[in-house]
């Protein structure tokens, strides 16, 4: 069984039906790039991998263990509540990067990163060990591995800046680093580069490339076709609910099969 | 009459004013969260309750609910209104007039300046983005977490304006209490007008001791907005 299994997603919102049964594999190391014109559900598809949404149906499996099963989740609806101490463990597993950033504007760069690795340490302490939390050894360890990942996306000279004195580039990476942070299995990106001016994109590119050198397991949905042809070991055409063509860089872009992947790449070709 | 005179009359006023200030502050504050809340819930019944509710304490002057409140029982009742019982009340254990009217201006203001805020937080908590919420889930935090430590400071700056613009209307909402006989400041000046001889010029002073007290609160909002300008969004 490969690292990720995901099995016959489906979902719809209200008569909509925006997934239509998506099935797919990831080995770990492995980076996955997702492509498709706006509308086709690739969003959607990894908000239910972030249980931002839930599947209708479908199962999702990582390391052999079923972390969601749409059909009987849905048998006991009322389970699913944010709050929900499984449901939060589940979601840590994958870490997400948004296309508009969403960093907290109220933190400083090394406060984003320290914010939710750092109220989950205190889940567990009395209220005393809280208030000493951080001068705590388990505070330094976790400052140090949060500057340790700011290194990584270089931005370490930005530790105190605040999301609005950072260039949009930049803020991407702090985004990136705080996803990081929470050493998820699967790092996935929402179209992280979309929200970006032209010349800024290539720095988020880097990262990402850097990333996969150093085994980092991930799920991109891009716009970026170039960037998916380089760095994907295994490509997702999607349409309208459907994964119309999947396979390697290659075979997706060098010999696609079905007619919808040939016409949407010429689009993207003449762009 | 002298200056003296006037000025320790206007301050007896004043301290009323104060009252009503820092009362229905304390109280409508957190009440307003409440309806906040409320207006924004999932069970509609109460949604709708509430939105018809804040519709019509917004929708109708501050003066005639004032009225209503201090009126209405008396009208209910047979003409038997127990705000005198409490006017009285208050006069025999405290000496003092007007107790009953006093209590009956709290409970409009707070019901009043509840509304009014809990339509500024509505707006402050609804005008965070979703994404905001959805990158604190998405690192595994609880929603009580992320509204306290995500939303609840971005909200506090983005009401901060309004709020202190209601605010500073309410401290000259406060005035609207001596339409049952409350002294507060104004009539605390205007009593001096109608003693003989008249005496005009308390009208006029009495407007100081607004205009000082709004200048504090200028400062103070000031400040707080200089204080959260760290960071734009």
């Amino acid at each position: 069984m490969a690292y990720l299994e995901v099995n016959g997603i489906r979902k719809s919102f209200g008569k909509t039906e925006v997934l239509k049964g998506i099935d797919f594999s990831l080995e770990q190391g492995e980076v996955l790039a997702i492509i498709g014109s706006s509308g086709s559900g690739k969003t959607t598809l990894l908000r239910c991998l972030n249980f931002l949404e839930f599947a209708d149906e479908g199962t999702i499996s990582l390391n052999d263990d079923l972390l969601y099963d749409g059909v009987s989740e849905a048998a006991a609806k009322k389970k699913l509540k944010n709050n929900d101490k499984l449901l939060r463990k589940k979601r840590l597993h994958f870490g997400l990067v948004f296309q508009q950033f969403n960093l907290f504007p109220h933190k400083n760069v090394l406060g984003n990163l320290l914010l939710a690795p750092t109220l989950m340490a205190k889940e567990d302490l009395s209220f005393k060990q809280r208030l000493h939390f951080e001068k705590s050894q388990e505070f330094a360890s976790l400052k140090e591995r949060a500057l340790a990942t700011l290194d990584r996306v270089g931005l370490l000279e930005k530790k105190d800046f605040y999301p609005c004195q950072l260039s949009g580039g930049q803020q991407q990476r702090v985004a990136i680093a705080r996803a990081l942070v929470m050493n998820p299995d699967i790092l996935c990106f929402d179209e992280p580069t979309s929200a970006l001016d032209p010349e800024l994109t290539g720095e988020v590119l880097k990262v990402i490339r850097e990333l996969k050198d150093s085994d980092t397991t991930m799920i991109v949905v891009t716009h970026e076709m170039e960037f998916a042809r380089d760095v994907a070991d295994k490509v997702i055409y999607m349409a309208n609910g459907v994964i119309e063509e999947a396979g390697t860089p290659e075979e997706v872009f060098g010999r696609p099969q079905s007619e919808k992947t040939k016409s949407f790449l010429a689009s993207r070709k003449n762009l | 009459m002298t200056f003296f005179d006037v000025t320790q009359s206007l301050f007896g006023g004043f301290a009323l004013t104060c009252l009503i200030f820092v009362f229905t502050l304390v109280v409508a504050i957190p009440l307003g969260m409440v309806i906040a809340f409320g207006l924004m819930s999932k069970f509609k019944p109460l949604k709708y309750l509430l939105k018809v509710f804040v519709w019509i304490i917004r929708g109708i002057p501050l003066m005639l609910q004032i009225f209503i409140v201090y009126f209405a029982p008396g009208i209910l009742n047979d003409g038997v209104n127990f705000w005198n019982e409490v006017d009285k009340w208050f006069y025999f254990n405290f000496g003092v007039d007007a107790g009953g009217a006093f209590i009956a201006v709290l409970i409009s203001f707070i019901i009043n300046y509840a509304c009014y805020f809990a339509v500024i937080f509505k707006g402050g908590i609804e005008g965070i983005s979703r994404g905001q919420n959805e990158a604190g889930l998405v690192l595994g935090m609880t929603k009580r977490q992320i509204f306290r430590h995500i939303v609840l400071f971005q909200v506090i700056k983005k009401i901060t304006p309004p709020m202190s613009n209601e605010i500073i209307t309410l401290v000259k909402d406060t005035a609207l209490a001596n339409s049952i006989g409350v002294v507060e400041t104004i009539l605390a000046a205007k009593n001096f007008a109608t003693t003989f001889p008249p005496l005009i010029w308390p009208i006029f002073y009495s407007g100081v001791f607004y205009l000082v007290f709004v200048g504090l609160l200028t400062l103070l909002f000031g400040f707080l907005e200089k204080k959260m300008a760290f960071y734009k969004e």
